[in-house]
């Protein structure tokens, strides 16, 4: 069985200006409230799509390309399309994280009435951490998903990045 | 206006979390995976629980698969423009493909919710 590391770099986080958590937090309250607003106004229905809108997915996305580039020019080379490339893999995680998306709203929406909440809420939270843990696995092993990896595999390169 | 204010603190608090977590993760790709994170659905529902009871959290949760389809639907294309189209890459900034895919989500989830609410 095949042993991938995951590991965690507590320095990333000097790394983000302060802005760029203050646009994460106006984008996660103000989906919030909307979602909120919808439910209250269209009924719960309506509202339910929008616990599961991409609200900071086009920032982080962006965030990845651009701090790959600053990388890239400080060494004075141009980072464009590697930083493409490297928000491009952060999107295909983002696909497999949708998959552990819905296995989280059908945890809830199949156990909420009968369970106490607070145990729904955590349990549904780990369906999603093992749904995507599991498919990330599989993606980055023999049973990969091809429709994701460039056909010049560039990618690979900057993928453990 | 209270309630909205209360909504806004928990859903902003929860993404930067989230987001947080996907800064200190490596590799980029398993990063990923924060960016459909339950940030916003477990702020929402959280809420929603307290303020509407288990039977209105259970219909939200219900709609959230689908909101969760298409938020699949709209990762995937923005993965299958940025890693396998040289020239859309090319010409086009992250964020415009990023921004502009959201058309995706609403159609792919407004499309979906209405298939369901037919039947």
């Amino acid at each position: 069985m095949k042993l991938l590391k995951v590991e965690i770099d507590l320095s990333a986080l000097k790394q983000i200006k302060w802005y760029e958590y203050a646009i994460r937090f106006l984008f996660g309250g103000a989906v919030t409230v909307t979602a909120g607003l919808i439910a209250k106004r269209w009924g719960p229905e309506l509202g339910g799509l929008f616990l599961a809108f991409p609200a900071i997915f086009p920032a982080s996305v962006t965030l990845v390309d651009k701090k790959e580039k600053e990388k890239k020019a400080k060494a004075g080379i141009d980072g464009t399309n590697r930083g493409r490339l490297l928000a491009g893999l952060d999107a295909a995680g983002a696909t497999l994280g949708s998959l552990g998306l819905i296995g989280f709203a059908i945890a809830v929406w199949t156990l909420i009435v009968d369970h106490p909440a607070w145990l729904v809420l955590l349990a549904a939270t780990f369906a999603w951490m093992f749904i995507s843990g599991v498919l990330w696995y599989l993606r980055k092993t023999k049973y990969g998903l091809r429709i994701f990896q460039s056909r010049h595999h560039q990618h690979q390169d900057i993928s453990s990045h | 206006m209270k309630e909205m204010i209360f909504r806004f603190v928990v859903g902003g608090t929860a993404v930067c979390f989230f987001s947080a977590l996907g800064d200190i993760l490596k590799p980029k790709s398993f990063a990923g995976l924060l960016g459909a994170a339950p940030s916003v659905a477990l702020a929402t529902l959280s809420l929603t629980l307290l303020a509407d009871g288990k039977n209105y959290a259970q219909i939200e949760a219900r709609s959230m698969v689908l909101g969760g389809f298409a938020f699949f639907v709209y990762a995937a294309f923005v993965a299958w423009l940025l890693v396998r189209h040289e020239s859309v890459r090319k010409r086009f900034s992250v964020l415009t493909i990023a921004s502009s895919s959201l058309l995706v989500w609403f159609s792919v989830a407004l499309g979906a919710f209405y298939a369901a609410s037919r039947r």
